[in-house]
């Protein structure tokens, strides 16, 4: 009976969560051009979208954005994680201080700021800009899930290494890194998760002709979707699908 | 060396990029268009038309964040319970929407309620009456819960599966009955996460302007569809900036509401 | 089993992003690039490729929803566009700001080859001298609706405030077109002044309101189309792909007047190559070019010339892609009020929006 219950409840929230995206892939297989009408059965948009410049475009632009700032966002993370091990309490409160801001102002906000020392210094918006300001929002996701494994660390594993005659920095390498590698796989996966999906602060901080799929998609929502678009949000949504799924079951199964 | 100069290049990023913009921020919002200083940029909240926008969207952001928790604790109960998986499966469930654009995720929001839309025409189907909810703020409620309930759910999730098995069977032994268990034991130790999920689904919540534009059909004004206004229409960044501000006091009065609550109840 | 998670989910981002970038084109990095600045669909993307080929000049095109949001953006100075595309009172605006160079006619040949002298002359209301504006669409604002839904006489702006069509109207979301439909259904001029005028027009937008299903600006073309509602007002060029999708549509200028607008290519103060620039706009004053991109978006060309080479004479003659105009005399053009004018507008639009 609970049981039963249960699973009609996550039944539930489960179509609640997945019935936008259905309705995505459907559209993105109908022959009429406006998503308000249905035209029939087609394929056509998944050969389109590769001739599609302006989307391909847009693709390329979101993916190396959100590679680029994830990876500089974990580096400088990182290194910012190491030296908080050797802070002071108080200073190393005032840096997740700093840390949090961005984490917990609004998007708006943190986006127009951005905005606004751009213009005031005479930057002009462009890629560049668009990369920095992921930067920012992205180096706290890394330091919150970087510094717990600091935390955890075993430091004499570190002096050990040091005295049985490694560098400070092959010791860093070699016995730290190891340790703390899953906090910065997870805080890399966050950053490169949250570039992919922002819009708002991208929306401010963008130059001409440079746009990534949700700036293209915002400014194509007013006259309607190009049906590309669903079929290429179609394919990375299956492929993402596909391959979690792949990694996820395989290893499952030896442990049953 | 000393190890903490290797924060240097995060402290001066975070200068350049995190404080030198909000101090802009606050230059812009005290002055006006000829640069004297002026509290009016931020006393303009208390105009008519900025206050129900304010009002507004606290409003539709606090039943959201209601009704994310009390849709999303019994499902990260659910999820805690049966530890379908340990963990991989709710991941799995709940950050794949997420590679879908968000933007293209809530406009399919509106293909589904339209008048015409898919839902109407299942209920017509069906011989019920259809429902007129799009560009309500019923929409903008739905959208919100939609956008930021995996926000709600995974910190749940974290701290009920860090309770130990032992104090619940503990409690059960010493004779308290499923209601007591929950009340007692199961709920106190999950706040942190419910703390952190209230955060995390209201800000997003109160200061978003791109919900409201796709399924309020710009009928429904918040305060964050006027800060981007101002902004990016009506050319004002002075009042623009005052409103930000306002809107941030905002979200530092919650944190710390929250905070000291938690406080409390801990 | 936590960490191994983590560690499969990153693999398999990294994947993808990879697999991703691979098939993406790459970032070419060179100068001969013209920046423009244009309307939502407001342009076949055939014409842009057959530029770049022609001349080797890179489009790299942005699109913008209203003119007021086009506006801070090239304020700001710091987007740098080549080549934009505003209406008539924004022209005016940008002029007075000092943000607009004068064109040198004589790299552009076919501006005045093939553009109706007429055009220019209904442009010296907000171009003086015809200095810094060459025409590329114009047209007017209407209602849209919909002949299966709408059972009385749509000839007047009136009908948007008809009870009968609740939750059936869409009413543009931008200041100017929304006063406009107010203060003409009142008899007054939509470049009025008079606070009085205003006042009333914005009574009457708030008591709309609730009839109103949503304030949207090119949405109004997918919305109709879909028969979610009945009527709504839009641009007459709109009107003509409308009604290839959708049969039951037909398109009216009420007999209160309306307004009568230019769209018309612009070189700013900024703009990175002149050159560039001009060779863009002159392309897109060909005849077969403008011809091709009428075809597409399917608002009234000022190109004579492309207009004689369209084959359909029904479209060639047709009222709502041709209007003659001499036959209404209550039709006006959006005029640059000044900074004041502007606040008059924009805080009574505020309190009807937030209301």
């Amino acid at each position: 009976m609970k049981k039963c219950l249960q699973r009609t409840y996550m039944g539930i929230i489960f179509i609640f969560l997945y019935a936008p995206i259905i309705t995505l892939i459907v559209l993105s297989f109908n022959k009429s051009k406006t998503r308000a009408k249905w035209g029939g059965f087609t394929t056509k948009w998944y050969i389109d979208l590769f001739k599609n410049r302006a989307i391909m475009q847009a693709l390329y632009n979101t993916l190396a954005i959100a590679l680029l700032s994830a990876a500089i966002a974990t580096v400088i993370g990182t290194i910012a994680c190491l030296a908080m091990t050797r802070m002071k309490k108080r200073d190393r409160a005032i840096l997740m201080g700093i840390t949090n801001i961005p984490m917990l102002n609004a998007d708006i906000v943190t986006g127009i700021s951005i905005m606004l020392l751009f213009i005031s210094f005479g930057i002009k918006f462009g890629f560049g800009t668009i990369l920095i300001a992921h930067i920012t929002f992205n180096i706290p996701y890394v330091i919150l899930s970087v510094n717990p494994r600091f935390k955890q660390l075993n430091h004499s594993i570190y002096e050990a290494a040091v005295d049985l005659g490694c560098t400070p920095v092959q010791a860093f390498f070699r016995v730290v890194v190891p340790d703390i590698m899953p906090g910065i796989l997870s805080g890399f996966f966050m950053a490169f998760t949250m570039s992919l999906d922002d819009f708002v602060i991208t929306h401010f901080t963008k130059g001409p002709g440079v746009d990534t799929l949700s700036t293209k998609i915002y400014t194509e929502v007013k006259k309607g979707i190009k049906p590309e678009m669903y079929a290429l949000s179609t394919i990375i949504f299956v492929s993402v699908f596909i391959i979690l799924l792949a990694v996820n079951l395989k290893p499952e199964k030896k442990e049953k | 060396m000393s190890r903490k100069y290797l924060a240097a290049p995060y402290l001066l990023w975070a200068l350049a990029f995190v404080l030198i913009p909000l101090g802009m921020i606050v230059y812009y919002g005290l002055t006006d268009s000829n640069g004297a200083v002026t509290l009016s940029n931020i006393l303009a909240i208390s105009s008519p038309e900025h206050r129900k926008a304010l009002y507004l969207a606290i409003g539709l952001s606090l039943i959201s964040t209601v009704l994310c928790l009390l849709m999303g604790y019994p499902l990260a109960m659910i999820l805690a319970s049966t530890g379908m998986g340990k963990g991989a499966f709710v991941v799995l469930v709940f950050i794949l929407p997420m590679w879908m654009n968000f933007l293209l995720r809530t406009m399919a929001w509106q293909t589904l309620l339209e008048k015409n839309g898919v839902i109407n025409n299942l209920l017509g189907v069906l011989g019920l009456p259809p429902i007129s909810i799009i560009n309500t703020g019923g929409a903008i409620i739905l959208g919100m819960i939609y956008n930021f309930l995996p926000f709600m759910v995974l910190p749940i999730h974290t701290s009920l599966s860090k309770i130990d098995v032992n104090v619940v069977n503990a409690a059960r032994d010493l004779g308290a009955n499923g209601f007591q268990v929950f009340f007692r034991v199961i709920l106190p130790l999950s706040i942190p996460g419910v703390i952190s999920g209230i955060t995390m689904v209201f800000i997003p919540a109160l200061t978003t302007f791109v919900i409201s534009n796709l399924l309020g059909g710009s009928k429904i004004l918040l305060i964050g569809n006027v800060i981007e206004q101002e902004f990016t229409q009506t050319g004002n960044w002075n009042l623009g900036s005052g409103l930000s501000m306002v809107l941030m006091i905002f979200i530092l009065v919650s944190m710390i509401t929250t905070f000291i609550t938690d406080k409390e109840e801990a | 089993m936590k960490k191994g998670l983590f560690c499969r989910i990153a693999l398999s981002a990294v994947m993808v992003a990879a697999v991703g970038a691979l098939t993406a084109c790459g970032n070419k990095a060179d100068d001969s690039k013209v920046y423009v600045y244009n309307w939502g669909e407001y342009i076949d993307p055939e014409t842009m490729e057959m530029f770049t080929e022609e001349t080797g000049i890179e489009v790299v095109y942005d699109e913008f929803e209203t003119n007021e949001i086009m506006y801070p953006k090239v304020e700001a100075g710091a987007s740098a566009y080549d080549v934009i595309c505003p209406s008539d009172y924004m022209i005016k605006k940008m002029i007075d700001n000092d943000l607009l160079q004068k064109i040198n006619w004589d790299n552009i040949p076919n501006a005045k080859a093939n553009i109706g002298a007429q055009y220019y002359e209904s442009s010296k209301e907000f171009d003086a001298n015809n200095e810094y504006s060459v025409p590329y669409c114009w047209g007017t604002v209407g209602i849209l609706y919909n002949k299966t839904m709408v059972s009385d006489p749509v000839d007047s702006w009136d009908i948007l405030w008809n009870e009968k069509y609740a939750d059936s109207i869409l009413m543009q979301d931008s200041v100017r077109d929304a006063f406009m439909v107010a203060l003409k259904r009142n008899g007054a001029s939509m470049n009025t002044l008079d606070a009085a005028e205003l006042d009333a027009a914005k009574e009457d937008l708030v008591e709309q309101k609730p009839i109103v299903q949503a304030y949207v600006v090119d949405q109004v073309r997918d919305k109709m189309i879909g028969n979610e509602a009945a009527l709504g007002v839009i641009y007459s060029g709109e009107a003509i792909y409308t009604q290839r999708e959708n049969p039951d549509l037909e398109y009216v200028i009420p007999k209160e007047g309306t307004n009568v607008w230019i769209d018309s290519w612009v070189i700013p103060k900024n703009a990175q190559s002149v050159t560039n620039a001009e060779k863009f706009i002159d392309f897109m004053c060909r005849p077969e070019i403008a011809l091709m991109n009428f075809d597409y978006i399917t608002y009234s060309t000022p190109n004579d010339a492309a207009r004689e080479l369209i084959e359909d004479e029904d479209i060639k003659n047709s009222e709502i892609a041709f209007p003659d105009l001499s036959q209404y005399n209550n039709l006006e053009t959006y005029i640059y009020l000044g900074e004041e004018g502007d606040e008059m507008y924009n805080d009574r639009w505020k309190e009807v929006k937030s209301e």
